[in-house]
Formats: structure tokens, C-alpha cells, sequence
């Protein structure tokens, strides 16, 4: 049978033999309350095939959102569960793994960029276009000071070593490779990521 | 890693040695516990530590942390004079019978070549004895007293069971035991697999540690085998695939290397690159580094890099140093040296050795951006803490921006997983509040420094001004259009260089890294990953778990770099016939007009096995290196070097202690304890609840672990009068911790050279945000040094005291910094609950 893990679950809502429940060790009555409310929170979800964001085993995950991704409706998570497709995890997750759904919703979450002026006791909340301008002003003004454009034997060196970049270890390919790119072409050398931490 | 998690199933043997699988890698685990089950397979822990891993071991040994090159050296002795090697493996696919030059040597613990001044080797002499077309010399009778086999024996010879034992503290027979049993896979159809983390990286010898097992492996005849390899588990979600993109200080993508000032022009760069084959008929696939190097270029700078300007080579910034790693950067922030830095992800405050060096160092900086998800120690570094960390924010004059991001539930893209596959994940859900993806805050920076640039001129903009940024919206580039331009295409009709047939219309995506040329008609930003994202779509996506003789192997889920390739080396699987070494378990075989299999061979898939091409393709030997030539920067051997802060002395050379090879700077030197002020040694670890410095924001995992202890044993708490759950003083020459004491049978005092040494267990999950209880962090005691190659700093072994103390005062809440809300931060303090 060709099913969806999505559509699985709807079908089983539907009232079909719902062996997975059984095998989770619910009990027959167990089973037909599991049946009517597991599925019913799940149904109504949206399911999004993801990776557990901690250790490298990248145990497959299932994240259920609600909202139907409609535009001007913001998502958000509900639940998160082992992908049970997944050739290496199987569905399992471990006590980091099966957390997720905390760290997606923990308080520390961060949700307003913030800055914190030179000898300041507090942060200050501002705005994307604050941050970002004096941020790129800050970098132009260091690099054009202290950019190396020839060392002492006059080798064309281009390399600006006064501003360092640390490297996400949990952003995508795609993230770490624009970060790369933006990094080197402006000459940055002190530049590296936690592969040793 | 070089096999797959599932391929742990094929092992015969098992042996987890620098890491806790169990604990670290859970659901990777689970495929040991299968190759127990399901292959009867052994498995051999040896860890300073009874962990959850050793508890459902064979046999588990302890050990000392950092003397693992003792025992992986007395291993080999064992094998060599035991003659449990597979012979025939050896000598085909290593460099066993090759000719090392005459003036190679060594002696007192040093190789020859040493210059102690600069704390570093000229390393002419560690090469092979060339013949007059440049290839190296072999006697595959071994008789040769030179041939690296008999240097191997001869240099390990001194690693007798009762050194080993002397050195590490294990037990000899414990010890004799393991080389028993990991010596029953040196039959050919035998398999060791070895599964190893940070507890072998962060040491002064961590590369060393590494290559020690790999040697081990390849004398067992292990490598390129089902069931068998050096299997790395790495630690965080991507950052194998953070490395393989080279966002590492030394490195451009692929693994190919950052210019130096010695390579002043583009033909001198290529001139240290051209991998000539040292035997015969080799492969030696770096020889096609100019194709991955333009193409890279082509990646950058599009239109801007031509032959003519040597493809942008000067676009390209040189290194003075042979890296600027963390521990540089650090040092350089100290010493006034850096204005800016910028932490993407990162928590140096609580990820780095000498949590204080660290704070100072930060102190010192202009601006300071961080780019995270939750709110970090780094971020807050300015703050006053209390005790936890003691900054004046007055006193601190830099500008610090905090900037939100999403999470994986947020975005799309690959991540690399341990074993190298590209697998897509999808967005789940919207950002929180105005978070943003990395993609849109870096393109942010490049567009507005672009535009200043553009307008405003300053120091060399040619590099950021033809930058190739043609993304569809330039403000935040799809992952989808990253994907397909770090897998590559044609940016000309590619027609065949012999035949002149097409094979590539211009604008078609790679298939291939076979496809890319060096006349700037193709482009790839990573040219490992050119086949994942073809013009038949998407293959990191791909979701097809069907396994051929449920091999473990899978290959049509996600995308394995390179190739598709899921065992790497893996003709080492068959013998030089083309014949599997083991007929139960073949990967690739040859059928008599090409080589067939589970697996994508890694080896030319036509090439007879009769055209003895060795199976290490990509070195120029085409042979696996016993002996490593220049490549390792303290020898071409492993050798036991104690930690730079140890109890003991080295026993071999006493003289030479510690690694001659690594880097100290002269101000942590003076921060380095002795034993008789710090007795015990301390390493540091992760608990199964916890994921490095993040979890302590999920509120699950700080209710399993919610407050920061250190692990000692009953004897050495019986010494100290620490009872269990108790408050201790740990400190070492960097800094102090209180916390609680877990008082535990897991850890044992150790015979080490005939004293007891006691080992001080130091977990690394707290700081002073999140939903925990506040705490220091291990790292406020940990060294700052690191390992000769990579600088990984070496957090397993360093000196430690550890006192008795009181619980510390209540925090008064009067003072310190509060929340929005008013609530003081501090009311989560040690100490208050
Ligand atoms: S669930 Fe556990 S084992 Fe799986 S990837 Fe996450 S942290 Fe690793």
C-alpha cells in the first residue's frame, strides 16, 4: 500500500485498524481513544518532513504545524516526532531529539533584533534596517583602515584580518555557502566554524 | 565518517574509543546494538569513564585521558609481532613496502628535522627514496630495513603491554584482552568498524589520536569494507557540512586550500598542487585541482574571473599564518589586534577554553554582532552575572547587536550529516516574531556594503563588487538557486576533449565532477557536491529508504558526497582480482568489464583490476599512507605526548613531554597549572539530556539535567570528605567553578606509573541563560591549547584541584540586571533554588 505518512493518518482517523497504536502499547480500549484523539489533533496539522538539529546521526523528523501555510497566516509548531521512513532513526529520537519542540518554543527564543551601545548597562530593541546599516558602516569602516592589500615584500595579499567571523554549525548548506562567499570576497581570513568545539 | 550509520550492522567488532556513542550519537548507536544482535559482533569500550556506552560492552577498559596513542601503539606492536595483520591487504593497498630516505629519523622523542625555536619540523626527510622517473622506491619483500613496515615495527617497539599499562593506567590484561579480539579481524572476511568524536579531536595530539586508529584499521585490512572504517560521528547537525563548504580558516570548498603569501601568483599556487603520481600507473585525483579551483572561481566571480587575470586568483585574501583559527582569533582579541567579530550560530563564550580569556577578549572588541536563535552567553557577555560572569558594563566599550534568526522548523536546505549525506529538510513553520533567516541578514550585509562601496569607493571592492549574486531576489537568495550553484553547470556547450562529442549544453546543471574543466566553461561552488541538485532535480531530497541486500547502504535516499558514493575507498572491499575479501558481504566487484555493486565505486569503473591501480585514488601513491610523509605537522608516526598539563612525566622521552609540534601562546603558558598545586585530571563531556549550550533553553531537557555538577569517584570523594550531591570548589589555573558533586562508581582511580591518579568528570551544559539553573560552564577551567594540525583545543585532559565548599550565599536580588518584567536575571542563580 502506497500511503502517505499524512494520508495514514487521516485514514486511521477514519477509523481504520490503527496497528501502530497497538504496537505503542495502548490496549484495545486504548486503542480506539488513541484512535480518536491522536489522529484528531494531527489531521487538522500540517506535516513537514525536517532534521533533528542537534547531534550528526540527523535522525529524520516529522514536524506538525498548524495553519495551512494560507498567506497572512502565521504557522507554528505543535508537535514534532521521529520520521519513521527515516533509514537511520527508524522513527526513534533520542532525549534531545524528542525535545525539539521546546527548543522551536523556548523562552529564549530570540524575536526583535537588539543592540547594545559602547558602555551601555541595557539592550535596546531597533529595528532590522538600524542593525544592518550600522553593522555594514561599522565592516567598511574596520576594513578600509586595516585591509591588507600588499604585504611587506609586495605580494598581493587582499586580506583584512581586524574583523573575525565564527560559522553557524546548525545552518543549512545553502546559508553556510552565501556566508562564505559574502566573507572571502571581502578578505576576511579569520574565519572558521565549530568543527573543533 | 568513511561507511554509513547503518553499515555499523556489518561489523564483527566494535570498538568505541574517544567517544560515547550511547550517550552522544543515541540513535546512531542503535546500529551497534544491532551488529551485536543481529552479527554477533563484540564491542570493546575504553574510556576513562564507565559510560552508558561501556555499559553494554564486551569488554571495557579505562584509560587515562590523552595517552591513547600508548595504547593504539602498544595495539599495533601487538598486531605486528603476533603477525595478526592481513598480509596480502597491506601490502597491495598501503605503503608498507615503500623506501623512506636515509636521513629520516628519531630519536629522544623528537622526528628528525626539529627546529625548537619555531617549535616546528622541516619536514624534507620525511619522504620516500625516489628512483630516476620520481616514483618511489618499493620492496614488497619487506627486507628492506628502511621500508615503512619495518620503520612502523621497529618505532613501535617500545610500546610493550606493561609501558602501555604504565602510560594509561589500564590494566594489562584488560588491555590484552582488546588486542586479543580486535586481532580476529585481520582475517580477510572480518570487520572492525571504529567509532570515535571529540574525545580523540580535542587533545594537543588529536590528529595524531586519529591516525593511530586509522593505522590500526588499515593493518587489519578495515578500510573501504562493510562493517569496517574510521568513523567519525561528528557532533552539530552541519558541521560536516560547514567544513565541507570550507568555512574553516585554512580552506576554500572541497577541501581545497586558502592561497599563502608564499604562493605569490596563481602558477605558483598551482605549482604545490600538481599531486604527481609517486608509482606507476596511479590515479592520484588530485592532479584535477585546477578544474575544481577554476570552477570555483567561475562560482565567485562569474564573467570577472578569465585566463587572463589568472581566474581572480588575486580576488582571493592570502594567509600570513597557517590559519587563523578560534584560538588565534582569541589571542589576537587580547592582545587589541581585532575590532569585529561576528558569531553566526556560535557561543564562543561558553564553546571555548579559558571562559576569561574569552571575556577579555570580547571586551576589547569595536562591535560585536551575534546571529542566533536564542539568546547566548556571547551576547551577554557584557553583563553582570555575578560570580557566572563578572563583567562591569561600564567599563565595556563595545557595540554589541543581537540579532534574531530561525531555526530548522523555519527554513529549507541541506545539511550534511555524519555520514556525508546531503539530506534536504523543509520549512514547517514561520520565524517567531521579526526572526530571519541567515540567507536574508547576509545578503542584508552584502547589499548595503555593496552600495557603499559602489558609491563611496575604499579598500579593494573588486572582489565584493563582482561577487555573482544573481539570485532572483537579491535580498534573500531561494536555498534552492544556492543548491544548484554549489553543485554547478555549464557555462559554455561542453563538447568532449577526444572525441569532440557533446556533452554539455551551456546552462545545464552538472552531473558530475568529472564534468568540470579548467577553461572556465564550467563553474561549481563545491565541486564534491556537483551531482546532488542535476537538472533531473533535486537529489538531496530524494526520500527512497529501498536497501539491496539491506546492505545498509540505501542509495537512492538523499545524496552522498562524492558521487553518490555511501563506503568510501571502497574498492578496498575486493582483493587486487576484483574478488570481495568478504564473499558474504561484497560492496563493489569486478564482473570482467566493470566493477559492479551495491555501492558507486570509488575507482575508475572500468579500470581493470589487472592495471594495478591501488584503490587510495586520491593520493598520489594510490595506497593508504602508514607512514604519513609531510602531511602531519609532529611526525609521520603517532607518538605518545602527555597533555600539556599532566601528572606525569613522559616516561619514554622525559625531555620531550608534551606535543613539540603545538602552538602555545606565550601568555597562556603562564596559565598552565602544575600537578602539585591542580593533582586531579579533569576532562570534559556531554550528557545523553543535553546538546552543547542549547538545550538548556529547552525547558524537557533542563528539567532532566537542570544544574551543573562534575563527576568524581567514591575513592577520590572519600579523600576530600565530598559527600554525594555535596557543593565543591573545582578549580584549575584558569578559573573556578562551584557546583555540586555526583558522586559515582563510574570513574576509578587509575595505576599511572605506579601512582593513583583520580579523574575529575566536568559535564558542559550550563551558562547563565536559558531555562536551567545558572552555572559557570566547564570551560571556565579547560586550557587554552590546541592540537599541532587543527588547533582543536584540547578540553580532555588538563589539571584540576577540587575542594570541599559551602552552598554559595543567596543571591541578593537587589542586585544585578532584570528582565523586561523587572524580574532580576540573577533569581536563578546557583545557589538561590
Ligand atoms: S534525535 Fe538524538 S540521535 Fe537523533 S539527530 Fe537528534 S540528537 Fe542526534
Amino acid at each position: 500500500m502506497d500511503l502517505s505518512r499524512r494520508g495514514f493518518i487521516k485514514l486511521t482517523g477514519a477509523g481504520l485498524a490503527v496497528s501502530s497504536m497497538g504496537a505503542l502499547g495502548f490496549g484495545s480500549a486504548g486503542t480506539a481513544l488513541a484512535a480518536s484523539v491522536r489522529p484528531f489533533k494531527l489531521t487538522a496539522a500540517t506535516e513537514t518532513r525536517n532534521t533533528c538539529t542537534y547531534c550528526s546521526v540527523a535522525c529524520g523528523i516529522l514536524i506538525y504545524s498548524q495553519g495551512d501555510r494560507a498567506k497572512n497566516v502565521k504557522s507554528s509548531v505543535i508537535h514534532i516526532e521521529g520520521d519513521p521512513d527515516h533509514p537511520v532513526n527508524r522513527g526513534t529520537l533520542c532525549p534531545k531529539g524528542a525535545g525539539l519542540l521546546d527548543i522551536v518554543r523556548a523562552p529564549g527564543r530570540l524575536t526583535v533584533p537588539k543592540y547594545r551601545a559602547a558602555g551601555a548597562t541595557e539592550w535596546k530593541e531597533v529595528s532590522w534596517d538600524f542593525a544592518l546599516d550600522r553593522i555594514a558602516t561599522l565592516m567598511k569602516q574596520d576594513r578600509d583602515a586595516n585591509f591588507i592589500a600588499k604585504n611587506g615584500a609586495g605580494t598581493t595579499v587582499n586580506r583584512w584580518n581586524t574583523t573575525g567571523m565564527l560559522a553557524a554549525s546548525a545552518a543549512s548548506n545553502e546559508a553556510a555557502y552565501v556566508t562564505f562567499k559574502w566573507a572571502r570576497a571581502l578578505g576576511m581570513v579569520t574565519f572558521d566554524n565549530q568543527a573543533r568545539v | 565518517m568513511t561507511n554509513t550509520w547503518q553499515d555499523i550492522k556489518n561489523a564483527n567488532v566494535v570498538i568505541v574509543m574517544g567517544g560515547n556513542a550511547a550517550e552522544a550519537h543515541p540513535c546512531g548507536f542503535k546500529w551497534v546494538v544491532e551488529a551485536k544482535i543481529e552479527n554477533k559482533a563484540k564491542l570493546i569500550v575504553v574510556d576513562p569513564r564507565f559510560t552508558r556506552t561501556a555499559s553494554v560492552a564486551d569488554v571495557y577498559a579505562p584509560i587515562r585521558p590523552g595517552t591513547d596513542i600508548a595504547f593504539l601503539s602498544g595495539l599495533m606492536r601487538y598486531l605486528l609481532t603476533n603477525d595478526a595483520i592481513q598480509h596480502e591487504y597491506v601490502r597491495a593497498y598501503t605503503n608498507a613496502s615503500l623506501i623512506v630516505k636515509d636521513g629520516f629519523a628519531f630519536e629522544d622523542g623528537l622526528f628528525s628535522g626539529y627546529n625548537e625555536e619555531k617549535r616546528s619540523y622541516d619536514k624534507s626527510s620525511w619522504d620516500y627514496e625516489l628512483d630516476e622517473q620520481g616514483y618511489a622506491k618499493s620492496d614488497d619483500t619487506w627486507q628492506n630495513p628502511r621500508c615503512v613496515i619495518n620503520l612502523l615495527k621497529s618505532h613501535v617497539d617500545r610500546y610493550t603491554p606493561e609501558m602501555v599499562s604504565r602510560i594509561c593506567g589500564t590494566p594489562q590484561d584488560k588491555y590484552l584482552e582488546i588486542c586479543k579480539l580486535i586481532a580476529t579481524t585481520s582475517a580477510p572476511d572480518k570487520a572492525l568498524t571504529s567509532l570515535f568524536a571529540l574525545g580523540w579531536t580535542q587533545h594537543s595530539v588529536g590528529a595524531q589520536n586519529i591516525r593511530a586508529m586509522a593505522m590500526v584499521q588499515l593493518l587489519l585490512g578495515n578500510i573501504g569494507v562493510a562493517g569496517g572504517g574510521m568513523n567519525a560521528l561528528r557532533g552539530h547537525s552541519n558541521i560536516q557540512g560547514l567544513t565541507d563548504i570550507g568555512l574553516l580558516s585554512a580552506s576554500l570548498p572541497g577541501y581545497m586550500n586558502m592561497p599563502k603569501d608564499s604562493e605569490v601568483t596563481f602558477d605558483k599556487y598551482m605549482e604545490t598542487k600538481l599531486f604527481k603520481p609517486l608509482r606507476p600507473g596511479q590515479t592520484s585525483y588530485w592532479q584535477n585541482y585546477r578544474k575544481f579551483f577554476v570552477s570555483f572561481q567561475k562560482a565567485m566571480f562569474g564573467s570577472a574571473a578569465t585566463a587572463e587575470n589568472n581566474w581572480a586568483y588575486d580576488y582571493l585574501p592570502k594567509l600570513d599564518v597557517d590559519g587563523y583559527d578560534i584560538l588565534r582569533a582569541f589571542e589576537m582579541m587580547n592582545n587589541k589586534q581585532m575590532n569585529g567579530y561576528i558569531c553566526q550560530g556560535f557561543n564562543p563564550m561558553q564553546a571555548f577554553p579559558d571562559r576569561g580569556k574569552i571575556r577579555r577578549g570580547l571586551s576589547n572588541l569595536k562591535y560585536l554582532v551575534v546571529m542566533d536563535p536564542l539568546d547566548t552567553e556571547t551576547a551577554n557577555f557584557w553583563q553582570d552575572y555575578g560570580p557566572q560572569n563578572p563583567s562591569k558594563p561600564t567599563e565595556i566599550q563595545t557595540e554589541v547587536f543581537q540579532l534574531p534568526t530561525t531555526c530548522f522548523a523555519e527554513e529549507n536546505g541541506t545539511l550534511v550529516n555524519s555520514a556525508r549525506w546531503l539530506q534536504w529538510h523543509w520549512k514547517a513553520a514561520d520565524a517567531p516574531g521579526l526572526a530571519k533567516t541567515d540567507l536574508w541578514i547576509i545578503a542584508g550585509l552584502y547589499n548595503r556594503m555593496k552600495a557603499m562601496y559602489a558609491k563611496d569607493g575604499g579598500a579593494f571592492p573588486d572582489a565584493l563588487l563582482n561577487l555573482t549574486w544573481t539570485y532572483a531576489d537579491p535580498h534573500e537568495p531561494e536555498p534552492e538557486e544556492v543548491a544548484k550553484e554549489m553543485n554547478g553547470r555549464a557555462l559554455a556547450d561542453v563538447n568532449d576533449p577526444a572525441t569532440g562529442a557533446p556533452l554539455l549544453k551551456a546552462g545545464q546543471q552538472l552531473d558530475a565532477f568529472a564534468q568540470l574543466r579548467d577553461d572556465g566553461t564550467t563553474m561549481s561552488g563545491c565541486w564534491i557536491f556537483a551531482g546532488s541538485f542535476t537538472d533531473k532535480g533535486n537529489m538531496t531530497a530524494r526520500r527512497d529508504a529501498t536497501d539491496p541486500r539491506e546492505a545498509g547502504i540505501a542509495p537512492n535516499w538523499a545524496w552522498a558526497w562524492p558521487a553518490n558514493r555511501r563506503i568510501l575507498y571502497n574498492r578496498a572491499s575486493a582483493n587486487p582480482e576484483g574478488k570481495a575479501w568478504n564473499p558474504a558481504k561484497p560492496v563493489i566487484e569486478w564482473n570482467g568489464s566493470k566493477w559492479v555493486g551495491v555501492d558507486v565505486p570509488d575507482y575508475g569503473p572500468t579500470v581493470k583490476p589487472s592495471d594495478s591501480v591501488g584503490p587510495f585514488i586520491m593520493n598520489q601513491e594510490g595506497q593508504a599512507r602508514l607512514f604519513a610523509r609531510g602531511l602531519m605537522n609532529e611526525g609521520p608516526f603517532p607518538e605518545h605526548y602527555e597533555p600539556f598539563e599532566s601528572p606525569s612525566e613522559n616516561v619514554l622521552h622525559p625531555k620531550v613531554k608534551n606535543n613539540p609540534a603545538a602552538r602555545v601562546f606565550a601568555s597562556d603558558k603562564e596559565h598552565m597549572g602544575a600537578s602539585a598545586d591542580f593533582p586531579y585530571v579533569g576532562t570534559t563531556y556531554r550528557l545523553t539530556e543535553h546538546f552543547h549550550y542549547w538545550t538548556k533553553h529547552s525547558l524537557i531537557n533542563a528539567i532532566l539535567q537542570p544544574e551543573e555538577f562534575v563527576e568524581i569517584g567514591e575513592a577520590l570523594a572519600k579523600e576530600k570528605g565530598i559527600e554525594q550531591g555535596g557543593w565543591v570548589k573545582v578549580s584549575s589555573k584558569r578559573g573556578q567553578v562551584i557546583c555540586k558533586a555526583f558522586v559515582t562508581k563510574r570513574i576509578k582511580p587509575l595505576m599511572v606509573d605506579g601512582k593513583p591518579t583520580h579523574v575529575i568528570g566536568c559535564p558542559i551544559h550550563w551558562g547563565f541563560t536559558g531555562v536551567a539553573r545558572k552555572g559557570y560552564g566547564a570551560n571556565t577551567l579547560t586550557p587554552f591549547v590546541g592540537d599541532a594540525n587543527t588547533n582543536t583545543p584540547e578540553f580532555k585532559a588538563f589539571l584540576l584541584n577540587i575542594e570541599k565548599t559551602s552552598a554559595p550565599p543567596a543571591v541578593d536580588v537587589a542586585q544585578g540586571p532584570r528582565d523586561a518584567q523587572g524580574v532580576p536575571k540573577s533569581l536563578t542563580k546557583v545557589g538561590s533554588l
